[in-house]
């Protein structure tokens, strides 16, 4: 079971990164939850300053930018 | 998982022969633009050339595909060069500077880094925090948006070197300034509190490597990319960029473009002499606060701004026109209310737009 955390205030590249990491994660098939996690304090908390990031089971994987479906796959690991 | 099996097509292919042949097109469809867009206009849709209309008409034929291909190689030349920074590296260089010598780098990196207008407060927060000065980080926060990288690369391919080379200065000189007044004026007790109580964690080191691509490696093994790899994600970059912003910003090209056909086609020639040139000293002013509610993209500005110039508006009016509505925007304002109290949101607002009517002002003393 993957933990998978989409950090973001909700502006339209948070709402993309989400779309493409359930579109990953379906596609490989991995049991996982995803969460939106949208309060500046847990967001600094985790260390992120550039909106939107991802985090998997706790570890920010990427922070700043939207990377494609093959990537985030990579990224969420097997 | 295949290391490279599972790169996207683009990737794979070989970089360079591709950006060279896609260069040379690029160069042949914008040689071939003028003498499309007159056959177009005058012979295939019979408009005279002396018409309002067909003046009109002819300036959005041609002016639509020349300002989106230049668009697309100021974008891609500049996604390229932002891959070399993120904030988080940008931080690490800002963190502990003097004053002086921090305004003048945070707005020298504020051109730079790549950031997303909507991460601005969290970016706020990880400066402030991690123990850059508030005048410092102002100073970033206000170079951002007011040397637009998009706004520049057009200036330079439609206006010359001249032109963009003033925006750029006068941007980086109020950035400079308004953090450095900003930070005399002590005014860190406007920041909220709950902003000095968040608990901050260093930020993970994933995102100071370039981006992870698929195959490669993003956290644990600590990889140094080979020159070759390096140079064929930082195209990879470059070309994501293109397809993120032209793919958003176009529809504001566009829109743009037809007010510029318009002013182009049916204003007369130095009408807007009297209320938007030299002479009207108010001009200046008057073109601030028209900006602050208009929104528009940087892309959608400049071709409206080359057109008013064309009849006669003054370049500094205009100047301080563009830089309004790129810098001085309202949803800023309200993003940035999270973290400032009233009275610092105010001041930087009050700041800045002193900054831009002194630009004006300068602009159309001296040229």
């Amino acid at each position: 079971m993957k933990h998978l955390q989409i950090l973001g205030t909700g502006c339209a590249k948070c709402n993309l990164l989400a779309e493409r990491t359930q579109q990953a994660a379906e596609a490989m098939g991995v049991e996982h939850t995803l969460e939106k996690v949208t309060d500046m304090r847990k967001i600094m908390a985790m260390g992120v300053m550039s909106t939107p990031a991802l985090a998997v089971d706790g570890v920010v994987k990427v922070s700043g930018k939207v990377p494609d479906v093959e990537t985030l796959k990579s990224l969420i690991g097997g | 998982m295949g290391a490279t099996s599972d790169h996207p097509v683009v990737a794979r292919v070989r970089p360079l022969p591709w950006a060279i042949a896609l260069g040379l097109a690029w160069w042949g469809l914008y040689r071939s633009l003028e003498p499309m867009s007159r056959w177009l206009t005058h012979h295939a849709m019979g408009l005279p050339a002396d018409s309002h209309l067909g003046q009109a008409v002819a300036f959005f034929i041609y002016e639509t595909p020349k300002v989106l291909l230049l668009l697309t190689i100021v974008v891609f030349v500049v996604g390229m060069i932002r891959s070399f920074f993120t904030p988080e590296r940008t931080r690490a260089l800002l963190a502990g500077r003097r004053e002086s010598v921090g305004n003048v780098l945070a707005a020298g990196l504020g051109v730079a880094t790549p950031f997303c207008s909507c991460s601005a407060v969290p970016l706020f927060i990880g400066f402030v925090s991690a123990g850059v000065p508030l005048g410092v980080t102002l100073s970033f926060l206000i170079a951002a948006p007011m040397v637009n990288e998009i706004a520049l690369g057009l200036l330079l391919s439609l206006f010359g070197w001249k032109i963009a080379a003033i925006y750029l200065g006068t941007g980086l000189t109020i950035a400079i300034v308004a953090g450095w007044v900003i930070g005399r004026m002590k005014m860190e007790r406007f920041i909220e509190d709950w902003v000095r109580a968040a608990p901050v964690a260093p930020s993970p080191g994933v995102t100071d490597q370039p981006t992870p691509r698929s195959g490669a490696p993003s956290s644990g093994d600590e990889m140094t990319p080979t020159p070759g790899t390096a140079w064929a994600d930082r195209l990879a970059d470059g070309r994501a960029a293109v397809v993120d912003i032209v793919g958003r910003v176009w529809i504001f090209v566009v829109l743009g473009i037809a007010v510029g056909a318009g002013i182009h086609g049916y204003v007369p020639q130095d009408f807007l002499a009297a209320v938007m040139g030299r002479g009207a000293w108010w001009s200046v002013p008057v073109a601030v606060v028209l900006g602050v509610p208009m929104y528009s993209n940087a892309a959608g500005i400049v071709p409206v701004v080359q057109a008013l110039v064309a009849k006669g508006a003054a370049l500094g009016t205009v100047l301080a026109f563009m830089m309004s509505v790129i810098a001085l925007s309202l949803p800023e304002a309200i993003l940035l209310r999270k973290v400032l109290r009233p009275t610092l949101l105010a001041t930087f607002f009050a700041v800045v737009a002193t900054g831009i009517l002194a630009t004006g002002y300068l602009f159309n003393a001296i040229l």
